[in-house]
């Protein structure tokens, strides 16, 4: 049978390594402003284009053109540059504090600050969001109190978390933002639950479900479609495509030949893929997934075009896995320069604001990081009590987690 | 404890099914952020009929089906319980739930911990669990000890319909996340190992009178189900009835202890009762090797080492899965336990 051959089996390969240079060929875009703004009651079914497009806003001059240009006034827009600057800042003196073994682990949101600063400006400010652990920028946007978070980095004695959680993986109930997990694509479905009893209480509550391209291999990823779609729940799913799961190009996770957004329109979701990197194009999608959640018309998937600009975690080098400076050749960007870009040629940003916001937001960070530092650190104490440890197990302390913190309590300082 | 104006009621006869679904008929009726679902349990009533009636009483959006997604139902219910219900899911069978592993572990038993309280998930997962219905492999196996090993989590398993209502209604009640385990065989009568016989009802049977209203049975307490003096027999769901049949089969006078809340447990009961005939056999349907039996004899020793006449026996399932044609050469019955009785009750 000469038409028979031997099966191959395929491995997905990224389309550069060290030593190439980048090739973001296989990235589908698309120009700014080309992609339609349908209604919002629409049907998956009737935007499948838009889940292989690419929903962009931000030209490369920094215009704003198109249909999803959003309506923003200058105030907006300038809090939006200052929490991705915040991000970054905040982000950059923690690497520096890694180093110097303040702080035991961290992961920066480098690159992608756009996606969760946009979404959270464009929420309410009672809509849960359940991230990954990247979106320390939702909590910037939402201007979380920086020295609990540190407090919480630091693991010290005034961790609200009790040193439980490493670095991070911060709970902050109050201003929206669910606790994180360790293990991927868990709060996908804790979201859809969520707006679930949302609508079941009739309540106007929204969630808003956050995980990376990697982690949409996961089955909980699959299972928060199907539940999302078959009530209806008032979610938005993101999913933040930024090519690596840790040293895993996105093929692997099942992105080659397709779009992470064209996951939703199998499940009957609408499903968008958007410009990350593009702070008007991550708010007007936001805006446009969240009135459909509002209105009772169901989720939204919205893939995120992006690229992490940083190591995985500062356990990570990424230059054994990825081509020199691929960052610098991503297609669409770094989203910070591009908004300031934006807001220059609206004549409501200058070199002088920009160094001044800098100034400002390095001392804002310097100073909470200085204060939390009084309250001690992992490294050199005060931690939270060791025998914290035995508490919030259960509501109430059952007898056999008594007696044994009573036998902690006895081994004295030779645990 | 029970207010004395909490005590349910008049009390009728109820099988285990209709005392579960009466369970959550209050609790549906007494609490609007209780919600009920799983696989087959909306418009059908689940395959057990555990909540049939329920969701025509009380509308879809509070009693209703699932897709066939057993991480779906527990991490939707966690995203429920931390908005504020206090969601009751269904898995179809206890050896359904593997799926929902990673959500019933890292997430359910670990939310409070891990946010130091912010987030909670009270909710109940129910599940059948035990044999004796030739379900095989897949519809027969007895989970508890892969969960009275996890942290941060209830396990709970009643042995009769007054007990299966109170529990569950206390199970909901309760803040932190139950794993409530119901064994199938016992869903319509007091099933004692002997499969040859005819089913005997619950209504022929003292606890198959249960209060119609709200009570409650508190969770981490045991019960003498049966007092006596030879030894002590610790075990719950379908083991309890065939430790009385192999009381009877073997003349020895034991005293049987039916967990009723497997962990966290009520050790005192335990203690008391050791101490007090000095001999003990653990008794559970679940496989052996680190079954919760080995929790069980590990703490009868450590509690009781001194007051011990004789070795602790273990009667258990096989170290193997559930065979389907040979179930009852599997399962224990009073014979293996009469044995093992006599063998403990004589042991010098």
């Amino acid at each position: 049978m000469s038409s028979e051959h031997p099966l191959r089996l395929h491995v997905p390969e990224p389309t550069g390594r060290p030593g190439h240079p980048s090739d973001f060929s296989y990235l589908r875009l698309a120009p700014a402003g080309e992609a339609r703004r349908p209604d919002t009651s629409v049907t998956a079914y009737e935007i499948r284009d838009l889940a292989y497009s690419l929903i962009r806003v931000l030209d490369d001059d920094g215009q704003a053109v198109g249909p999803w240009t959003p309506d923003l006034s200058v105030d907006v827009l300038k809090a939006g540059m200052r929490a991705m600057m915040k991000t970054r800042i905040f982000d950059t003196r923690m690497l520096v504090a890694q180093r110097q073994k303040k702080v035991s682990f961290y992961l920066q949101c480098l690159g992608e600050e756009a996606v969760g600063v946009a979404q959270a400006m464009a929420l309410r400010p009672d809509d849960m969001f359940f991230c990954s652990y990247r979106q320390q920028s939702v909590l910037m946007a939402r201007e979380a109190p920086l020295v609990e978070l540190l407090c919480q980095l630091l693991s010290n004695e005034n961790d609200k978390l009790k040193g439980r959680q490493i670095p991070v993986l911060y709970s902050m109930r109050d201003y929206g933002f669910f606790t994180l997990s360790g293990n991927l694509a868990t709060q996908f479905i804790q979201a859809v639950g969520w707006a679930m009893a949302s609508a079941i209480k009739g309540d106007t509550r929204i969630a808003s479900g956050w995980l990376g391209d990697g982690a949409t291999a996961e089955s909980d990823f699959h299972s928060a479609l199907v539940f999302a779609h078959v009530y209806r729940a008032p979610v938005i799913l993101n999913v933040v495509n930024n090519q690596w799961a840790i040293s895993t190009f996105q093929a692997i996770a099942g992105g080659e030949d397709t779009t992470f957004a064209a996951r939703g329109l199998g499940s009957g979701i609408a499903s968008l893929r958007v410009d990350g990197n593009d702070f008007l194009a991550a708010y007007a999608a936001s805006c446009w997934a969240a009135e459909r959640a509002r209105s009772n018309l169901g989720p939204t998937l919205i893939e995120w075009v992006t690229y992490r600009g940083g190591a995985h975690s500062t356990s990570d080098d990424p230059s054994r896995y990825r081509p020199e400076n691929d960052w610098a050749n991503f297609p669409l960007g770094d989203p910070i320069p591009r908004l300031r870009r934006h807001l220059e040629l609206l004549g409501v940003w200058s070199e002088e604001e920009n160094l001044a916001t800098i100034k400002e937001l390095e001392a804002e960070v310097l100073a909470a990081q200085k204060e939390a530092e009084s309250h001690g650190s992992l490294a050199k104490g005060p931690g939270p009590s060791a025998e914290a440890m035995f508490e919030d197990v259960y509501k109430e302390m059952p007898p056999h987690l008594r007696g044994q913190l009573e036998q902690f309590r006895q081994l004295g300082r030779r645990p | 404890m029970n207010s004395p104006k909490e005590t349910g009621g008049d009390a009728v006869p109820m099988s285990m099914v209709q005392a579960l679904r009466s369970a959550m008929d209050v609790m549906l009726e007494r609490d609007g952020n209780v919600v009920v679902f799983g696989e087959d349990v909306g418009y059908f009533g689940g395959v057990f009929r555990c909540t049939e009636g329920l969701q025509k009483k009380y509308g879809a959006t509070r009693v209703f089906d699932t897709p066939i997604s057993e991480s779906g139902i527990v991490g939707a219910a966690v995203g429920m319980a931390a908005y504020g219900l206090r969601p009751v899911a269904e898995i179809q069978f206890a050896d359904y739930y593997y799926p929902a592993m990673d959500q019933i572990v890292s997430e359910a038993a670990r939310l409070r911990y891990r946010s130091a309280g912010e987030f909670t998930a009270p909710m109940t997962i129910r599940m059948p669990c035990g044999g004796g219905i030739f379900g095989g492999q897949t519809h027969s196996q007895s989970p508890e000890a892969l969960f009275t090993h996890v942290s941060g989590l209830r396990t709970v398993m009643p042995s009769n319909p007054y007990d299966a209502k109170g529990l569950l209604i206390a199970s909901i009640e309760n803040d932190d996340p139950v794993i409530f385990l119901e064994p199938k065989r016992l869903y319509n009568g007091p099933f004692d190992g002997y499969h040859d016989k005819p089913l005997v009802p619950w209504a022929d049977h003292p606890l198959g009178k249960v209060p119609k209203g709200y009570y409650t049975v508190p969770l981490d307490s045991a019960s003498v189900y049966r007092p006596g003096s030879a030894l002590t027999v610790l075990t719950y769901g379908t083991m309890v009835f065939v430790a009385q049949a192999a009381c009877a089969l073997s003349q020895v006078d034991a005293e049987i202890i039916d967990l009723r809340s497997l962990w966290p447990m009520d050790l005192d009961t335990v203690v008391a009762s050791v101490k007090k005939t000095g001999r003990c056999v653990i008794v559970h349907e679940a496989t052996r090797t680190s079954g919760f039996g080995a929790e069980l004899t590990a703490l009868v020793q450590e509690h009781c080492f001194y007051h011990l006449e004789a070795p602790i026996e273990r009667v258990t399932g096989w170290d193997t899965p559930y065979p389907h044609a040979q179930e009852w050469a599997y399962f224990p019955g009073p014979e293996r336990l009469a044995q093992a009785f006599k063998r403990t009750a004589e042991a010098v």
